[in-house]
């Protein structure tokens, strides 16, 4: 696999979905997920990869967030199975924790309060959660902050303190719907450098959904191609970006590029 | 990391344009509020005055003889013993209303059953000209207390339930969801999620209840009863002592407006540290 990462064939495509390896944090085995009448995903098989970063990439209304839900236990699938850890989910577990979309902030609650909520219902005393959050909120670049309520943060910073509290429960899988959407380019830029270096200093399973090919192949260890709804997997993609360069180099490198153009050929089938 | 670069409204996207933009009108409004009201309140007063030294009406005082007559019916005793009279039932009908309404308003919100049970009542309450209703209580409760405190939740409890109840209803849903997803049992999602973020609905319900309350206990001294303010409204109008009765309409006036403000101070003050001014 590495030695494919100089060769010109960036992306590869995978196989039929293979048995779980032994190394997956998450196995989906046969995902369908009906809503009442609408058809959101079909047979999803897919192993996320323990300590990579793995992007749900997709259009619009073709179940990503349906998808994701179902792996963090906040909605029922109709059939098929997650595993987390070789346990099958049967809802919200400590191992997992969710960066959401709208941030879901408490807007009564500081930022403090605010990362430390997931340690709070777990019921850890203030002492305790409150230095974990403060490392949290500083390891994210909110110190200083700690006394702020949300509608005193900008949207990034919003964000930010949404991530903080997933990273301080300390679970092995972070799920993140969207994150950067409500960012302009400069931060989200930001942002994604953070990702890919939170990625190596928590040594924690991403799995990420965004709209963005360009992000999505900046960030990602596999891109996972969701088809138009009802979704399916319609292709895994290893980007193999090389992070030691810097953002400039990688945002001009052939590889880069040819691999966004190829991903954004299969994506026009669906959007045309 | 560095420190994070803070946006400006426009670039925060829609979400943080909208708090950003809100923060400086807020700030302003927080800046000089006592001035801006002093002058609104002394603009109507002065108009009051104007318009009843006309006048425009042999029945319609200035306002410096209703002052003279407030501060006369005060040094007699008899707007005291009035006011006695009328917040008796007015208060104990709010707490009760209160206690009740926002239990039950509670309860419709959190579980089906109690809903399907309790909401009909209440909207049907609610749709009933409860003017109408108030006389019929004289021929069940007498003319006493009882029927006085009936007619406040009458008219309070409705509202407090109802709006308690969508309040719950229409807490956020991502919060509610992000509770869960961070093991939150479902005790600590309504204690730390559903209710604080029904709070500021259910207080606008207690403002309209606590509203409705003040006409409910004047429907009962008007209709029922002639005690408290009621009866000092209906003897001054008979006597033809305007400037008494304006004076005893006013100061009712008066109190429930401060009484709501007092309830926002306090739900500011207390519940949602976040909307005091920073
Ligand atoms: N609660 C629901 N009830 C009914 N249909 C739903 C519900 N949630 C989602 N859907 C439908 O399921 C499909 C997949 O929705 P989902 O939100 O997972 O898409 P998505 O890939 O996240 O889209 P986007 O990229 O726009 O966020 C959509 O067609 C949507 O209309
Ligand atoms: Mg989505």
């Amino acid at each position: 696999m590495t030695a494919m990462a100089d060769t010109a064939t960036l992306t590869r495509p995978a196989g039929p979905a293979a048995a779980a390896k032994p190394d997956a944090a998450v196995s989906v085995r046969g995902i369908c997920k009906t809503y009442t009448d609408v058809e959101a995903l079909r047979g999803i098989d897919l192993d996320i990869e323990r300590g990579k970063l793995t992007t749900l990439l997709g259009p619009s209304g073709c179940g990503k967030t349906t998808l994701l839900k179902i792996i963090a236990g906040l909605i029922d699938q109709t059939s098929g199975e997650v595993l987390v850890n070789g346990r099958a989910v049967r809802g919200p577990g400590p191992e997992r924790a969710f960066v959401f979309q709208d941030f879901a902030l408490l807007p009564w609650a500081t930022v403090m309060r605010n990362v430390a909520f997931g340690l709070e219902l777990r019921g850890a005393s203030k002492t305790e959660r409150e230095e974990k959050a403060r490392h949290y909120i500083a390891e994210v670049g909110l110190a200083g902050f700690e006394d702020k309520y949300p509608h005193e943060l900008s949207g990034g910073m919003r964000q930010r303190v949404g991530l903080a509290r997933a990273l301080a429960v300390d679970a092995d899988v972070l799920m993140l719907d969207e994150p950067f959407s409500a960012v302009d380019e400069q931060t989200r830029r930001k942002f994604q450098e953070d990702l890919i270096r939170l990625r190596e200093v928590e040594k924690k399973t991403f799995l990420f959904v965004t709209h963005s090919i360009e992000e999505a192949v900046y960030v990602s260890d596999r891109i996972v191609l969701l088809s138009r709804r009802p979704g399916r997997i319609s292709e895994i993609i290893e980007p193999k970006v090389d992070h030691r360069a810097s953002p400039d180099e990688i945002r001009r490198d052939p590889h880069y590029l040819d691999t966004v153009e190829s991903i954004w050929q299969g994506l026009r089938n669906y959007v045309e | 990391m560095t420190a994070p670069v803070r946006l400006d409204g426009h670039t925060a996207g829609a979400l943080g344009a909208g708090q950003v933009a809100a923060a400086p009108a807020r700030r302003a409004s927080f800046d000089r509020p006592i001035l801006w009201r002093i002058l609104s309140v002394a603009l109507v007063l002065g108009v009051w005055e104007i318009a009843g030294q006309i006048p425009i009406n042999f029945a319609f005082p200035p306002f410096s003889e209703v002052f003279a007559a407030f501060l006369r019916m005060m040094a007699d005793g008899s707007l005291p013993a009035a006011y006695a009279e009328t917040l008796k039932p007015l208060v104990i009908g709010v707490v009760i209303s209160t206690v009740l309404g926002v239990g039950l308003g509670v309860a419709m919100g959190l579980s089906r059953l109690s809903e399907w049970l309790v909401a009909p009542v209440f909207i049907v309450l609610q749709a009933a000209p409860m003017a109408a209703l108030v006389p019929l209580l004289t021929f069940v409760y007498g003319i006493g207390l009882l029927s006085k405190t009936l007619a406040v939740i009458l008219l309070a409890l409705p509202v407090i339930a109802l709006n308690g109840y969508k309040a719950i209803r229409n807490a956020n849903p991502t919060l509610v969801a992000m509770c869960k997803s961070f093991l939150g049992t479902r005790r600590q999602q309504i204690v730390k999620v559903i209710i604080p973020d029904a709070t500021p609905v259910i207080f606008a319900g207690l403002r309209l209840g606590v509203a409705a309350g003040f006409i409910g206990v004047m429907l009962a001294e008007l209709l029922i009863t002639p005690t408290g303010i009621g009866d000092l409204i209906t003897y001054h109008r008979s006597v033809a002592d305007y400037a008494e009765m304006y004076a005893a309409v006013a100061s009712i006036v008066v109190l429930s407006a401060l009484t709501l403000a007092a309830l926002q101070a306090f739900e500011v003050r207390v519940l949602r540290p976040e909307k005091r001014g920073s």
